[in-house]
């Protein structure tokens, strides 16, 4: 099996799913003759025709709006948002209506929300952005965050089976530059479980997204100077995966949280929290975090670099936190 | 509700144990199951869970005394009631609390009036030391009145000395450390003003208080005690061999000179010293010494250790390698493992190999029972197992029992050789040196050669010179040419 980018592993999943169950049905703009803006719907309207491939006006609106009318009539639906900023469009949809709707009414939306997000492609300020933690405040939702082919493929599967609303964040940067061999047979990614990539002793590196594989790079330049930084990829963030978080934080004594979203109110926040509540007599040094800067992402490509967390920024600051 | 906690049974021969170490106090809660005491026998060391989930009313059975089995050591008070309302019992105090008093205390209230005047609440038998110490250090200077009396104090007698001036520390600056560091001060019984920190800004790091405790928690006799503490009264020794073992080579007081201090034996402690003395008495020790070329199990090692460990989830050490190569030389010649009964010799069919594990409170030797049935791979288990087991107390009492030879390895302390006490009632224990490369001679060239010297203390009422060399030729032999697979 030759490898395939993590856009590939998620039009697989899609295509898969749609294969397997004829109540999920695709729905967003451009993704039916023209294949997606990125092409990750490439082909689905050939294979399944336009009463499950449906293509919308620009209205980002319509297309949860819409999507939720689906889930209460039986369906599944995959909603895309072109990028994954104009979710924004939706804010009231999606926390008031659709998280609170199996709460409130005993009526469960299964559909997921997905988009390209993130920035390190010089997008500019609207089409870059990693608005994960509105919704990760919003309970009754699930937020995904996956970093490799493997995780985008299985846990998708899940999204798209699970009875819950999903958003399902796909890193654009990670599109084509991540490949890996997938499994030939069926297989899914349980939601809600972070996994240990890398082991190490002197300190854990919390992180998700492209910022994990900065991590690993980092990481692995770490352990040339002999301090061995374990890197734990999230892959959920909502629901957090406390236990594996505090496990790794037991072993190194020792918390970074790296994430490319902006710095305040990001989920470094949160999980600094539940160390110091699952394991402060267990921390040889402070917690710290290195993030995007408070600003919206810049247009400007060198005014981007600087703006988003680098390898540099993590090694001075584990170097940092490994001195304690 | 309230449910009597018993000393319990560890083994069959055992009928009595010691309550080492209450891990909760009168007042606590503790859950079904949670580790409640800590207890030394013959044979193990235990942590016993608690056969109920409540409070802890009552401890009965103070730290560091010793009762039958079955005897009630404390009670726990299920529905939780009551907490706090006994008062814990130091060891030799008057062990009830009148009733009536019980009834007219609030438990609220008495926690409240014992965090408002905590000079008053020290806890259990440290009350009457800490008391003493500090009638003996006063006046206390005004900014520690408020504070309870620190534990350290405990430590010292009449007239205890000033703290000694701690490293890098100016009057009132705190010491820098961390919640992790703090807790495994607290666990270990370190003083963090000990330690000196090397991280940054002069911080205690949890590398520097691993490396206290691994140096050794147990503090020194203080510099500057005054006044010298008068003999204390000869220890109560237990057993029936007591008499014996315990005996002094001088009057005891030649011993009590200069400063010094005097701590009791723990259980095992004077286990250990009971059985060496009796071994040493009962078999004729006589020692050989050979050495071998392990140059082909070093390279095997590390050649294979990380796939070893991952395959297997072990890690791969050298026991396994010396196990293996005592198994087969016990079969060439039983002898060596057997038994002496008055004028029987009891030949062991199985080969049950016992393992010395150095702790920090003491030794232990599990015994890898049927070495002899066992592959590479499970003696590694086996020994990992045993060895984490005994660190973590852990073992069963039959876990330590049966053993027909023993191992020990004085190596991985750094020692070149060891000749070691036999463990009874074996006659035989093998002694490991540690493995390092000399020049040795081959085939009239000088070749660097990883090397080991191997030492056999034996029992000559049975072992004789001849067998013994020839056991030792057959175990040089396997390890020289060493083939069995090892995955």
């Amino acid at each position: 099996m030759a490898p395939v980018t993590m856009l590939e592993a998620i039009r697989q999943a899609i295509f898969e799913e749609m294969e397997r169950d004829p109540t999920v049905v695709a729905i967003g703009e451009d993704i039916g003759v023209y294949g997606g803006a990125f092409k990750v719907t490439a082909g689905l309207l050939e294979r399944f025709g336009w009463e499950r491939v449906i293509d919308t006006p620009i209205s980002e609106t319509a297309i949860i709006g819409a999507a939720v009318g689906m889930g209460y009539q039986g369906l599944r639906p995959i909603a895309e948002l072109q990028f994954i900023d104009f979710i924004a469009c939706c804010f009231n949809q999606i926390t008031n209506f659709v998280a609170k709707s199996h709460y409130r009414w005993g009526a469960p939306v299964p559909m997921v929300m997905r988009g390209p997000s993130g920035g390190g492609v010089h997008g500019g300020p609207f089409h870059s952005a990693n608005p994960e933690m509105y919704f990760v405040h919003t309970p009754g939702l699930k937020v995904i965050y996956p970093s490799t082919a493997y995780d985008a493929k299985g846990l998708l599967k899940s999204a798209i089976r699970d009875n819950n609303p999903v958003l399902f964040f796909e890193h654009k940067f990670l599109y084509r530059r991540v490949k890996e061999e997938l499994p030939a047979e069926d297989y899914t990614v349980p939601i809600g479980k972070a996994i240990v990539r890398r082991e190490g002793r002197d300190l854990t590196i919390v992180t998700y997204a492209a910022m994990m594989h900065t991590s690993l790079e980092a990481a692995e330049e770490l352990a040339k100077e002999g301090i061995e930084a374990e890197v734990v990829d999230l892959r959920t963030l909502l629901p957090l995966d406390k236990e594996t978080i505090l496990q790794s934080v037991k072993k190194t004594n020792k918390l970074l949280i790296v994430h490319e979203d902006t710095r305040t109110g990001g989920i470094a926040g949160e999980i600094a929290a539940v160390a110091c509540e699952g394991a402060f007599e267990d921390l040889d040094g402070p917690i710290l975090r290195v993030t995007a800067k408070d600003t919206p992402v810049p247009f400007s490509p060198p005014l981007e670099e600087r703006f988003l967390p680098n390898k540099n920024d993590i090694l001075s600051t584990a170097r940092e936190l490994a001195r304690y | 509700m309230a449910t009597d906690v018993i000393m319990p049974q560890m083994g069959e021969s055992i009928f009595e144990g010691t309550v080492t170490k209450w891990l909760k106090k009168p007042g606590e809660k503790v859950e079904r199951d949670e580790p409640l005491f800590e207890i030394s026998t013959d044979k193990v060391d235990a942590e016993i869970p608690s056969p109920a989930a409540g409070v802890l009313k009552e401890i009965k059975v103070a730290e560091g005394q010793t009762v039958p089995i079955q005897t009630v050591v404390g009670v726990i008070d299920a529905d939780g009631a009551g907490a706090a309302s006994a008062a814990p019992v130091p060891a030799a105090a008057k062990p009830q609390v009148k009733p009536e008093a019980k009834q007219e205390i609030n438990p609220e209230a008495k926690q409240e009036d014992e965090k408002a005047s905590p000079a008053s609440a020290p806890t259990k038998a440290e009350a009457a030391k800490a008391d003493s110490a500090k009638a003996a250090a006063s006046p206390a200077p005004a900014q520690t009145a408020a504070r309870p009396a620190p534990a350290t104090a405990g430590a010292g007698s009449a007239a205890a000395p000033q703290r000694p001036a701690r490293l890098g520390e100016q009057a009132g600056e705190k010491i820098r450390s961390s919640p992790l560091v703090r807790r495994l001060a607290k666990e270990n019984s370190v003083d963090l003003a000990q330690v000196p920190g090397t991280g940054a800004g002069g911080r205690i790091s949890k590398r520097d208080i691993l490396s206290a405790i691994e140096g050794g928690g147990a503090q020194q006799v203080r510099p500057g005690a005054q006044a010298r503490p008068s003999m204390p009264p000869p220890p109560a020794a237990t057993g029936a061999q007591a008499h014996t073992v315990f005996e002094s080579a001088v009057p005891r007081e030649r011993m009590y000179f200069g400063n010094y201090s005097v701590e009791p034996m723990s259980v095992m402690r004077q286990r250990i010293a009971e059985h060496m003395v009796l071994s040493k008495r009962v078999s004729p020790h006589v020692y050989s010494i050979d050495e071998a070329d392990v140059t082909g199990i070093v390279k095997l090692r590390s050649q294979k250790k990380d796939e070893f460990e991952r395959t297997t989830g072990s890690k791969l050490t050298y026991m396994p390698f010396f196990i293996r190569a005592a198994v087969e030389a016990l079969h060439a010649f039983p002898t060596v493992n057997s038994s002496v009964d008055g004028t029987n010799i009891v030949f062991h069919r199985e080969c049950n190999i016992g393992i010395a594990v150095a702790l920090d409170w003491g030794l232990i030797v599990p015994v890898v029972k049927n070495a002899e049935e066992k592959n590479f791979l499970g003696l590694q288990r086996a020994i990992n197992d045993l060895a984490e087991r005994a660190r973590t107390k852990k073992l069963k009492p039959e876990e330590v029992q049966e053993g027909t030879f023993s191992i020990t390895n004085p190596g991985v302390f750094g020692g070149l050789m060891g000749l070691p006490v036999i463990s009874q009632p074996n006659v035989a224990i093998l002694g490991l040196g540690t493995i390092e490369k000399r020049p040795v001679v081959v085939d009239d060239a000088i070749a660097i050669r990883s090397m080991v010297y191997l030492t056999l203390s034996y029992d000559h009422r049975v072992v004789d010179g001849a067998i013994a060399h020839q056991f030792m030729g057959k175990i040089k032999q396997i390890l020289e040419n060493w083939s069995e697979g090892i995955l």
